[in-house]
């Protein structure tokens, strides 16, 4: 008797918990969505629609003339291209890196393991900084180079981690059988433990790829060649440039060219973007294994 | 099979710590590390005396305690929420949205906020339809408001990725725990604070020390997009004065040494709240 008077209890108060918890969410949900929303609206929308100054939801006077006027300007395909290039090349060499090094790691038998782990650890919280940093990427002449997207994102211990976590739970006895028939790390490294942990590997591409389409710091610091500027800090010169003049002036005469240099601005972020949002869904399945493997094991 | 991960690690992470030491020198453009002069503690003894270092400082300090009050505490009561949603399809919709802006870069969401928060930018349209302002005003160009955009703008691009971890570490919990206690009458609130929280605790501490240890390093590519002439004096943190000393002004020995005081304070930071965090999970570290 005293159970179905608390489960009653409980049942009404789940219903008002749901309700109140649903309402909270659709909100949440609302305000990451409608501002997102009000960029894609206003980069279709024309320079009069812009500077009217009405509540965005929908577009004002639509136009693509701001996405012509981004691909007429021939600099932007071809940081489109530097984006693809360090991205597929980076998080390939990447992910391949790791997993070589998360291979020798995993391996008990390995003399010398504890040093190499704590080398590792010590990495993930404790660096030299950026001037340190500078200065070597200076000294192995790495600075206007593409490579310099490429090499010092070859390694990271976290990566490695995850991979190394992957790889023991392989049975020791494939390696065995594989080493009984002759073959030698190579050969057991890229037919059995690169086969089978497939997931873990996507997981890395993809998750290294995000962060090489994504990153503007290695160029910012280390790049002035305007041929080897990729995407992002392409919007960067478009936006924080045009924005540090256009927003110290003040009068009326400028609204227009500010407005018209804004749909242009998030034009180019719409098409940076976009490409992201297309794997992201590719991307859902696999990084919550990922993450999990990553953080809670080691 | 381990020697290139080796090589590497001396390479681009022990070289630079080594590199340290031009803090201690006198290096500039023109020299190589051994020609450099040494100079004992100079820069240091400069550094602080420099009102702008204390000013980065300062915003710093400001801007990630309020990120970490908020920023922490937020993405768990969220998970909790999400986690006890009835409707799977409700839940995959907001999941597939929260996620979203954490693949936004800096450059890109600071695009979108240069856009939101100007004169007839979004939020001030929000703010006129709700008949709060009458006329709307440039956000980012007024100082006193930039530590609630770095903050705010910080959380709502990952409180939700924030929650991936938790909400995996809770569909790990036996569900038989909250079938037990809601027979015995506990509320949902009783059963988050009892049964989710305490189980969570590894996870939550690993979280916290990887935050607070990057607390004072962080900002760096949201500053440079959002920092402005006018409002600088509140916007520059400790990276971007780094930034600007070394690589603009070309000054690498006060820029390194100012570098060197975020790693020490940092790691000073990583050690007491792994302390607390042992106590919490019965002397177990999370780390290493």
């Amino acid at each position: 008797m005293k159970i179905a008077i608390h489960s009653k209890k409980t049942r009404k108060e789940g219903f008002w918990f749901n309700l109140v918890n649903t309402i909270v969410l659709t909100l949440f949900s609302l305000i990451i969505i409608v501002p997102i929303w009000n960029i894609l609206v206003s980069s279709v929308s024309s320079n009069a629609g812009l500077a009217s100054g009405g509540l965005m939801l929908w577009p004002q006077g639509f136009t693509l003339e701001n996405y012509t006027k981004v691909f007429s300007d021939s600099s932007i395909p071809k940081a489109f291209g530097i984006s693809v290039l360090k991205t597929v090349i980076g998080a390939g060499t990447h992910t391949l890196f790791c997993a070589i090094v998360a291979y020798g790691l995993s391996k008990s038998r390995l003399i010398g393991r504890r040093l190499y782990t704590s080398m590792g650890v010590i990495t993930m919280y404790f660096g030299g900084g950026m001037i340190p940093t500078y200065l070597l990427i200076k000294s192995l002449g790495l600075l206007d180079t593409f490579w310099v997207y490429i090499i010092p994102a070859l390694f990271s211990y976290y990566d490695c981690v995850i991979l190394m976590n992957f790889f023991r739970e392989i049975p020791d006895s494939l390696e065995e059988s594989a080493k009984i028939d002759g073959a030698g790390e190579w050969r057991i490294f890229t037919s059995i433990y690169l086969p089978l942990t497939k997931p873990a590997l996507a997981t890395i591409v993809l998750f290294n790829g995000v962060g090489q389409w994504n990153d503007f710091m290695t160029t910012k610091l280390y790049i002035t060649k305007q041929y080897l500027y990729p995407l992002q800090m392409k919007i960067y010169e478009i936006i924080v440039n045009s924005n540090l003049s256009n927003m110290t002036q003040s009068g009326s005469t400028d609204v227009v060219f500010k407005a018209t240099t804004r749909g242009v601005q998030l034009a180019t972020i719409v098409i940076t973007t976009v490409p992201i949002l297309i794997i992201y869904p590719l991307l859902q399945k696999h990084f919550i294994a990922g993450m999990m493997e990553g953080a809670v094991k080691e | 099979m381990v020697w290139p991960g080796v090589i590497f690690m001396v390479i681009f992470n022990f070289i630079p710590i080594y590199g340290i030491i031009t803090a201690f020198k006198h290096y500039t453009i023109v020299d190589t590390m051994s020609s450099a002069p040494w100079v004992g503690m100079e820069n240091f003894k400069t550094i602080v005396s420099d009102q702008f270092f204390w000013q980065s400082v300062r915003n710093t300090l400001a801007i990630s305690f309020l990120k970490l009050a908020i920023g922490f505490v937020i993405p768990i009561v969220l998970s909790v929420m999400i986690f006890e949603l009835k409707n799977m399809r409700f839940k995959k919709i907001v999941q597939t949205i929260s996620y979203i802006p954490h693949f936004f870069s800096w450059i890109v969401l600071g695009g979108m906020l240069i856009s939101w928060l100007s004169t007839n930018g979004f939020f001030n349209q929000i703010l006129m339809a709700l008949g709060i302002i009458d006329k709307g005003t440039n956000h980012l160009l007024a100082g006193n408001q930039y530590w609630w955009i770095a903050v705010l703008s910080d959380l709502w691009k990952e409180v939700g990725w924030g929650t991936i971890l938790y909400l995996a570490g809770m569909s790990r919990i036996d569900p038989t725990l909250y079938e037990a206690a809601r027979i015995d009458g506990a509320s949902k609130v009783t059963q988050v604070r009892t049964i989710t929280l305490p189980l969570l605790g590894p996870i939550i501490s690993l979280n916290l020390i990887l935050t607070v240890s990057g607390l004072l390093g962080s900002n760096l590519d949201q500053t440079l997009v959002l920092m402005n002439s006018q409002n600088q004096d509140y916007a520059d943190v400790i990276n971007s004065f780094v930034y600007r000393m070394g690589l603009t002004q070309g000054d690498f020995s006060y820029a390194t040494a100012v570098g060197l005081g975020i790693s020490v304070v940092s790691v000073i930071l990583l050690i007491i709240t792994d302390r607390i965090t042992r106590k919490l999970n019965d002397g177990h570290s999370v780390i290493v």
